[in-house]
């Protein structure tokens, strides 16, 4: 491909530990990860209450997002010119196996609602008023090169600026987030090597 | 740009096991919609549209069920027709394959839950409730999508579309632009959902079930009836292998306002519609009519007919095509896409099943007759939960 995309921030929470752009910004060992995901919010946020709502999914895309979004000029361009590309394994299973356990007595549209992989992306798109291209894909293992490719040729070919490009991945208390912050300027050229190299 | 044809097709559903068994039952005005009263599935009698007792079993007699899940199944019998049809290499690094689904294999987790319930049922009444052993590879769409990419002998990573109610058309969109960027020359495109316990209960949940068959549009409408069934689209940039069609622009958008109700203004979907007939440089005048994704329930409709206004198509044609197969959820797209290719051949407009009485705040053009039409230009839309749209110009290659 002749056009390029360019890695200029990366996100990793796993191990109880939140890395931003390659440093630790916050841990906290021994954690289970509904407390680990509170005690992350409140460093982060504090400040939007319709995080405790969320699936563990949900929380821990939008806490990756919040970290690498934090004062970025990404806040400024057209809501319709960021997107976003995520990815797992176990799409939203987590969350799907909880929701049916609720079925034989009364089903719970509140846990039903997350038992789609894509919610993660929505409450990202509406804490930020992101309105532009959106996807979830699911795959056995991070497909970084899919993860690379697909992004680069959506900000060439659509009106997208910038892109989030994330493994979120969760089932019971095994977690990873691996997001990156994808423009169409940079240093570092988002591809199959670059995203490998960063997991 | 690299154009993009559409090679072959397939569905399988309720209504048949082809894409022209399909067309000629909904050119016909038949649905598969019925009401069923089984406990399985539902406490209550729900309208649905469902395939048959041994129906699937008459399409995928050599899919054996011990070793295929009913998804498994659907989507082997749904690929296999569509590559029937058309000679591509399907053992090349330049094939690529593409799954849409939302629940993919769900199915299996019911069945363990209530292998468990039966196994406390015949025990000692005093035993505690028997572990319940959920097989988790085997739900994990990318596991499955490997076990079918196999069967055919696909060599690429199979790439999952898992984007809610608009992953059936994504999914076409996915494979256009992957070819378009040099990594495939051909993608078999496929997608299918299965009528659950898991997915009827949840849209129950939200009251959001319709008591009759669903009735897009309507003034009485009340909500989405549930479908299953699975469609292929076999995409190749190949001019000798092309069939009738030509693939448009495409495009997604967000919504950014809330995860489980439709946009307050259209804006969004409609970004999509403009961004799909401008990349393919048509007007809203050049569009023969829109394949809306007219679930039925009172907001997502009333979106989609401010989205119709915004976006300039307010007079062009509009059909939901729900009230034939129901909410195939992620074949849906697929789905709704093949049989408007077909309408779009034959030149006709279908009619939208069970809308009577116009029911939306913005005046839109909702198609409830079959009518002729001399365009080469169709659009496609879908929306989902977690805010999400996307609209897509299918083309009659001139």
């Amino acid at each position: 491909m002749s056009n390029k995309a360019y890695i200029t921030g990366t996100c990793i929470i796993r191990n109880n530990g939140i890395y931003h752009n390659g440093e630790l910004v916050w841990e906290a060992p021994g954690a289970e990860l509904q407390e680990f995901l509170r005690g992350a919010y409140d460093q982060f946020s504090g400040q939007y209450p319709k995080f405790h709502k969320m699936d563990p999914l949900s929380k821990l895309g939008w806490l990756a997002a919040e970290v690498l979004l934090k004062d970025s000029p990404i806040l400024q361009l057209p809501k319709e010119a960021v997107g976003m590309i995520l990815s797992n394994r176990s799409a939203s299973l987590d969350t799907d196996i909880r929701y049916y356990a609720t079925v034989k007595d009364f089903a719970s549209p509140a846990l039903f609602v997350y038992t789609l992989p894509n919610i993660v992306m929505g409450e990202i798109c509406i804490r930020h008023g992101f309105k532009g291209e959106n996807t979830f894909f699911v795959s056995e293992q991070f497909d970084t090169a899919l993860l690379s490719a697909y992004p680069t040729e959506l900000l060439s070919a659509t009106p997208l600026q910038a892109c989030l490009v994330a493994w979120v991945e969760v089932m019971e208390q095994d977690y990873e987030v691996i997001m990156v912050l994808v423009e169409r300027n940079g240093q570092e050229v988002l591809d199959k090597e670059s995203l490998d190299a960063i997991r | 740009m690299q154009k993009v044809f559409v090679a072959a097709d397939n569905i399988v559903s309720p209504l048949g096991s082809t894409t022209l068994q399909n067309f000629e039952q909904v050119l016909q005005g038949n649905s598969g919609i019925q009401l069923h009263d089984n406990a399985a599935y539902a406490a209550a009698p729900f309208y649905a549209a469902m395939l048959a007792p041994g129906q699937l079993e008459s399409y995928a007699g050599q899919y054996n069920a011990n070793e295929y899940t009913k998804f498994e199944r659907l989507l082997l019998v749904s690929i296999a027709d569509a590559l029937r049809q058309t000679n591509i290499d399907t053992q090349s690094s330049r094939t690529g394959f593409i799954v849409s689904t939302t629940k993919g294999n769900i199915e299996l987790l019911e069945q363990s839950v209530e292998k468990a319930q039966a196994v406390v049922a015949v025990g000692d009444i005093h035993e505690p409730e028997a572990p319940v052993e959920i097989p988790v590879h085997e739900m994990q769409l990318g596991a499955t999508a490997r076990k079918i990419a196999d069967h055919f002998g696909f060599v690429n990573e199979p790439v999952v579309v898992s984007s809610a109610c608009i992953s059936g058309l994504l999914a076409i969109l996915t494979g256009k632009r992957l070819i378009q960027a040099g990594i495939y020359d051909q993608v078999i495109v496929t997608g299918a959902d299965v009528l659950t316990r898991f997915v009827l209960s949840g849209f129950q949940s939200f009251q959001a079930v319709s008591a009759g068959p669903c009735r897009p549009f309507d003034a009485n409408r009340s909500g989405v009836s549930l479908g299953e069934g699975a469609a292929t689209v076999i995409l190749t940039n190949d001019p000798a292998k092309a069939g009738a069609f030509v693939l448009g622009n495409g495009a997604v958008s967000n919504d950014a306002n809330h995860i489980s109700g439709p946009s307050r203004t259209g804006e969004e979907l409609a970004a999509a519609m403009q961004l799909a007939m401008s990349g393919t440089g048509v007007q809203p005048e050049d569009i023969g009519f829109v394949s809306a994704h007219g679930t039925a329930t009172l907001y997502n409709d009333e979106m989609e007919a401010k989205a119709l206004h915004h976006a300039g198509l307010a007079e062009r044609p509009v059909n939901s095509l729900k009230g034939y197969y129901g909410h195939t959820l992620g074949a849906a797209g697929l789905i709704e896409a093949i049989i408007s290719m077909q309408a779009l051949k034959k030149g006709v407009v279908l009619p939208t099943k069970n809308f009577e009485t116009p029911g939306v705040t913005m005046p839109v053009n909702i198609s409830n007759a079959i009518t002729h039409t001399q365009a080469t230009h169709l659009l496609k839309t879908v929306s989902g939960f977690g805010g999400c749209n996307a609209a897509m110009v299918f083309s009659l290659i001139s």
